[in-house]
């Protein structure tokens, strides 16, 4: 099943205004992803820790989003400090070791940590549809907005569908193996849920219409102001320019 | 087919972000009011049948199905496969803010292509049809992987080898893409031609008499 798991916590990060930890997400993800120095990125990370741990994640599912991340880090060990031009750091018999090689993916390594983690800890803790609402207070076009929350509704009644079929599969002896049959089978699988999820549209768009939607998108969610949007808003404000500092200012 | 958070560089980074920004509004610039549900649920499904892993041999690879959504989307390919990449994000965090950009023009450029290039040949006869519907599949996916190990090369010269290795890895996926992206079109054909570009109601009517 698709869940959310992140956005299910109940710590000081889920009860701030969500339009704030989205733009000082955004704002220090802007920051870290343009930054080289090590001062700048380490310090980042120790903040996107802090967060993390402010968000009460729980840390084995941390970990677990960050496996497919790390094997490309690890893929990048792999390669870049042997073909990275650059002095030589250490000579591994026919490998000559790259100080700018090793530099370089230190500094990915930190950086796609850092923001990853910071990203799981102020933005996946909230729900898609509070995501929607606050994108359309921060000016997203109304059809975009209809879109995500369109998807996010549809998505698990298409998951469901989809697990149906796959159990009507099952039901009549389907092993997927290497070989043209069984990608005939999934390509049937994905296009009966293309026609069903048409389908399904078609029914939502009369419903929508009966309603009387006319492409206005109206968010009744409120934000109610509280003490830790003005306390979270100092402390990112400070965290970035703290960053900026460390890294222009030399 | 994402790259992950802190590996480009800024110039690429915002270069895919207005890339993606400009798509995105001719996108929804084209999509009308009555197809905001279409492309909504279509989006749903498509973040659904990526999650399919299809036998490789002793491994398995998921479905990108990149071209079939250019092919049922045209240019609304772009907002669906960004709504379908922020949702990975929020329950997967698969990519992130600062690469949303990038991964989008990666998958979703190739679908536009392959819709304007290989669209009106989808309801030919078979023996054109067909290899259409292949060079969709399996050319958007080539043609990401090859956006991807471009994004990688203009962030660094010396990524070369990983770009290299990132479009290799892809071959199979796109042989595979292209066989399922076959089947899937002569299935729509079959049950619901009208969901495919080109499509008048007019000419098969006749076809059929």
């Amino acid at each position: 099943m698709i869940r959310e798991s992140f956005s299910e916590g109940n710590s000081w990060i889920h009860g701030i205004d969500p339009r704030l930890r989205v733009t000082g997400a955004t704002a220090f993800a802007v920051v870290v992803a343009v930054s080289y120095d090590f001062r700048t990125l380490t310090t980042a990370l120790l903040l996107a820790l802090c967060m993390a741990l402010s968000a009460r994640l729980d840390f084995r599912e941390v970990m677990r989003r960050l496996l497919a991340p790390l094997i490309f880090l690890l893929l990048l060990w792999a390669v870049l400090p042997w073909s990275y031009e650059g002095d030589t750091l250490k000579v591994w018999g026919p490998l000559v070791i790259t100080r700018p090689g090793v530099t370089l993916c230190a500094q990915i390594s930190l950086k796609t940590i850092c923001l990853m983690v910071a990203f799981m800890a102020l933005v996946a803790t909230m729900t898609v549809d509070t995501l929607g609402h606050t994108l359309n207070r921060l000016w997203l076009p109304d059809k975009m907005v209809h879109m995500l929350l369109i998807t996010y509704r549809y998505l698990f009644v298409i998951e469901l569908e989809y697990q149906r079929l796959v159990r009507a599969m099952k039901i009549r002896n389907f092993h997927p193996k290497t070989n043209l049959h069984s990608y005939r089978t999934y390509a049937y699988l994905v296009g009966m849920l293309f026609v069903r999820a048409s389908e399904r549209a078609r029914r939502v768009h009369s419903a929508m219409i009966c309603r009387g939607f006319n492409g206005r998108f109206v968010s009744l969610r409120t934000f109610p102001p509280n003490l830790r949007n003005y306390i979270f808003l100092l402390g990112i404000s400070f965290s970035i320019v703290v960053l900026v500092t460390l890294e222009w200012m030399k | 087919m994402h790259i992950s958070e802190g590996v480009l560089g800024a110039p690429v980074l915002v270069a895919g972000a207005a890339v993606a920004v400009a798509c995105t509004a001719v996108g929804l610039k084209k999509l009308e009011l009555d197809r905001v549900a279409q492309a909504g649920i279509l989006s749903a499904a498509f973040f659904v049948a990526s999650l399919i892993h299809v036998p490789v041999g002793p491994s398995s690879v998921h479905l990108i199905l990149n071209g079939i959504v250019g092919l049922l989307l045209g240019w609304a390919a772009f907002p669906a496969i960004l709504t379908a990449l922020v949702l990975q994000a929020m329950m997967f965090q698969y990519g992130g803010i600062t690469t949303l950009g990038v991964n989008t023009v990666i998958m979703a450029l190739p679908a536009v292509v392959c819709y304007h290039l290989c669209g009106p040949f989808i309801h030919k006869p078979p023996r054109i049809a067909v290899p259409a519907a292949f060079a969709c599949g399996a050319g958007s996916v080539f043609l990401g992987a090859i956006l991807a190990g471009a994004s990688l090369i203009f962030t660094e010269g010396s990524f070369l080898e990983v770009a290299g290795l990132i479009v290799t890895a892809h071959l199979p996926v796109m042989a595979i893409e292209g066989i399922v992206t076959v089947f899937c079109v002569a299935f729509l054909k079959k049950v619901k031609p009208e969901m495919l570009p080109g499509y008048d109601a007019a000419v098969f009517a006749q076809a059929k008499n």
